[in-house]
């Protein structure tokens, strides 16, 4: 066969994959590029409008309340999701009988649906009858109401989100038995003990996956949407609960602003690019890629 | 290459034609009318009879109903693609918006032309269906709030609906007479809260307000000031931290966990339906259910109540307009709309109504149900385009005096501020004023 022809079957076997990209990415990403300078409806064409919507945003509390809500929820939920992961993933690497299942067991969760998930956290968390304050109280310790107090709601969330933390500890696992054996040794010989050998040894060598899924913790965060839609409807109390995709979706879906929502979504990607390439800039000195 | 490509989309094509097509026919000759419609289980049930009965009625339409979550959504997706349903089981409230939207066909001629005209209804749902002049959806079940009273938990002196208060001022008595703290203080059982139950939207009608007046926004007004002050006394009463706690323990609507069915709360307002989830899920509780009490010295506003109206709508572009107004007015007929409402427990949208109605319906109360919303105090939501938003703007203000965050007045005003530029937007864009 001559390479050309070659290249065009290449082309026609990744077509399926071609076409779902131009109708279900490409189309809608310009589409909605286009939108976000109009007033549509959905219904009716779409009004060019210029930068108004835009300039609406600016004015607009509950946008900012919802990005707020949002980036604080980021910034609680990513560290903290990140080291739980790093940890399950040390204490998952150790050679201890059975450990194929106990990987398992702390896997298994990511896999729960959201909506059930929701639902089961709404018990776990009730402040009269719930799980975790029932245990606060026999312990002499204070029981938030942590689904109806605007204190404690995102906070709510944010532990919860170490509930999903499954397949970043996969990965991080993978990033750990990477880790060649001889570096271990030679900690050793220079006489680091388990706590040495985490900092100077595994922290640097996994340095690069963790950046990874640093910078997919912030997309996935950023557009954190079903968990909360199911728990806080509304985003009570309060809108404390508020988050950016579920205002762009009551937005689009709700109030029949696809305009609007469409910017919307335009200026979180563009937060959410920013947000990547800080991470990137600062990770820059602290991430090691062997080679 | 080319040739490749071009039976590839011949494929794609065919297969999206087919499905399409597919969802239209029949084995038959018959004109198949698609149905989306968001009930399921009983209510789907009671609404297959019908289309059973429809279909059975006569041989060249055969209506299809499929049950539909996230109804409104996809709707309005379908429609904006082309291939909507040929009918949509939505709610009254979302007429205007739907109908601003152009996501609506007008069925004013089909009405006068099938003989349906707004004499056949309770003047107050018809308004519900009616948007500048011109008819968008007829109903199906509608409903209205009362409040439902459990006579095991009253003291004498409230033990029946001739006894139970009247004004707002005794109502307030018999929430402390009635409403107990455990050993451990904790609330144990609480008379009535306003934010629990069917028809908190409702409240600032009962005081005389409302949403809107006169075309404009209105939420911040005396009289609502007023209401939602009332509403935000129930927290103050038994404490913001105490009422929260009491009502995290309150479980799902329709079940046994239900704080009236359970026993938390003494009094519940609802609409004629409720019937049924005490039947269902505590069949034991013994109650009797009463009209709203009315603002001290405002006997004029004695028998308030909210509606709410289920109907079927004709999407733009359904391919079968005319036959599906066959279907929604056949549903409209006496016997068919009163067999629907029997069996969902609702009081029925039409202006007639059967001395069988009324004596075989399943909830004992239904009488006091029909009454109110035939009366001159039922009150419709608002029919705006930004009516969703009303709620939530309304929704959080609440929520902001409840936690303490500002006073009643303060949180009216900032959401009358914010919906204000809301409807000037709307204006602008949507309406083109």
């Amino acid at each position: 066969m001559r390479p050309r022809r070659e290249q065009w079957i290449g082309v026609l076997f990744a077509m399926p994959w071609i076409l779902g990209f131009l109708v279900f990415l490409a189309y809608p990403l310009v589409s909605s590029f286009y939108y976000s300078f109009t007033s549509f409806s959905v219904l009716r064409k779409p009004i060019w409008i210029g930068l108004e919507n835009y300039r609406e945003m600016l004015g607009d509390e509950v946008f900012r309340l919802s990005l707020k809500n949002t980036l604080a929820f980021t910034a609680g939920s990513v560290p903290l999701a990140t080291v739980a992961a790093i940890l399950l993933a040390l204490l998952l690497n150790t050679s201890v009988r059975g450990m194929a299942l106990y990987r398992t067991i702390f896997y298994v969760p990511s896999l729960v649906p959201m909506v059930a998930l929701g639902v089961l956290w709404l018990w776990v968390f009730n402040s009269q009858y719930g799980l975790l304050n029932e245990t606060l109280r026999r312990l002499g310790l204070p029981d938030p109401a942590w689904l109806s107090d605007p204190a404690w709601a995102k906070w709510t969330l944010v532990i919860i989100s170490i509930w999903g933390t499954g397949n970043a500890m996969v990965i991080y696992l993978a990033g750990l038995q990477d880790v060649p054996q001889s570096l271990y040794e030679a900690a050793e010989m220079d006489g680091a003990r388990w706590w040495g050998k985490a900092r100077h040894v595994t922290l640097p060598m996994i340095s690069p996956v963790i950046l990874f899924n640093v910078v997919m913790g912030i997309i996935g965060t950023l557009q954190t949407f079903a968990l909360p839609y199911v728990m806080f409807p509304g985003g009570q109390p309060a809108r404390s609960t508020y988050f950016f995709s579920m205002y762009l979706y009551d937005n689009a879906f709700l109030y029949q602003r696809m305009g609007y929502a469409s910017a919307m979504g335009w200026v979180m990607f563009l937060i959410t690019l920013a947000l990547t390439l800080l991470a990137l800039k600062v990770s820059a000195k602290h991430v090691h890629y062997e080679g | 290459m080319l040739g490749w490509l071009a039976v590839a989309a011949a494929g794609l094509w065919a297969f999206v034609g087919s499905e399409r097509a597919a969802s239209r026919q029949t084995g038959s000759d018959r004109i198949v009318v698609t149905y989306w419609e968001k009930w399921t289980g009983d209510e789907k049930r009671s609404m297959q009879r019908v289309v059973d009965a429809f279909n059975a009625s006569q041989d060249r339409i055969e209506v299809r109903m499929l049950s539909i979550s996230g109804i409104a959504e996809k709707t309005l997706l379908a429609t904006s693609g082309g291939n909507p349903p040929d009918v949509a089981g939505l709610w009254a409230d979302q007429v205007v918006q739907f109908a601003d939207a152009g996501a609506l066909e007008d069925l004013t001629d089909l009405a006068r032309e099938f003989g349906i005209s707004k004499s056949d209804y309770i003047e107050n749902y018809w308004k519900m269906v009616v948007y500048k002049g011109r008819l968008y959806a007829l109903p199906t079940t509608p409903g209205c709030n009362a409040l439902y009273v459990n006579r095991a938990l009253m003291p004498p002196e409230y033990d029946s609906p001739e006894e139970f208060p009247q004004t707002l001022s005794e109502f307030d008595r018999f929430v402390d007479r009635v409403s107990r703290r455990g050993p451990d203080g904790r609330l144990k059982t609480v008379a009535f809260l306003p934010r629990d139950g069917w028809g908190l939207w409702g409240m600032p009608y009962l005081f005389g307000g409302g949403f809107v007046q006169d075309g404009k926004i209105d939420v911040n007004g005396p009289d609502d000031v007023k209401a939602w002050t009332w509403v935000h006394s129930f927290a103050v009463r038994f404490g913001v931290r105490e009422t929260q706690a009491f009502r995290s323990g309150f479980g799902n609507y329709s079940s046994p966990q239900n704080p009236f069915l359970s026993g938390k709360l003494a009094a519940y307002s609802d609409g004629p339906w409720f019937g049924n989830f005490i039947r269902l899920y505590n069949p034991k509780v013994d109650w009797f259910a009463v009209p709203m009490p009315h603002p001290d010295g405002r006997p004029d506003l004695a028998g308030y109540t909210w509606l709410n109206l289920n109907t079927l709508m004709i999407p733009r572009g359904a391919k079968h307009k005319r036959e599906a107004f066959g279907f929604i007015a056949f549903v409209q007929r006496q016997p068919v709309m009163e067999r629907l409402c029997m069996d969902q427990w609702c009081n029925t949208p039409l202006a007639r109504v059967s001395r069988e109605f009324l004596e075989r319906h399943p909830n004992k109360a239904i009488a006091l149900f029909d009454r109110l919303a035939r009366g001159r105090r039922a009150v419709r939501p608002v029919q705006m385009g930004i009516a969703g938003q009303i709620g939530s703007e309304v929704g959080n203000a609440v929520d902001r005096m409840d936690l303490g965050e500002a006073a009643p007045q303060q949180a009216l005003d900032e959401a009358q501020k914010r919906l204000e530029d809301l409807w000037d937007r709307y204006r602008r864009q949507v309406l083109g004023q």
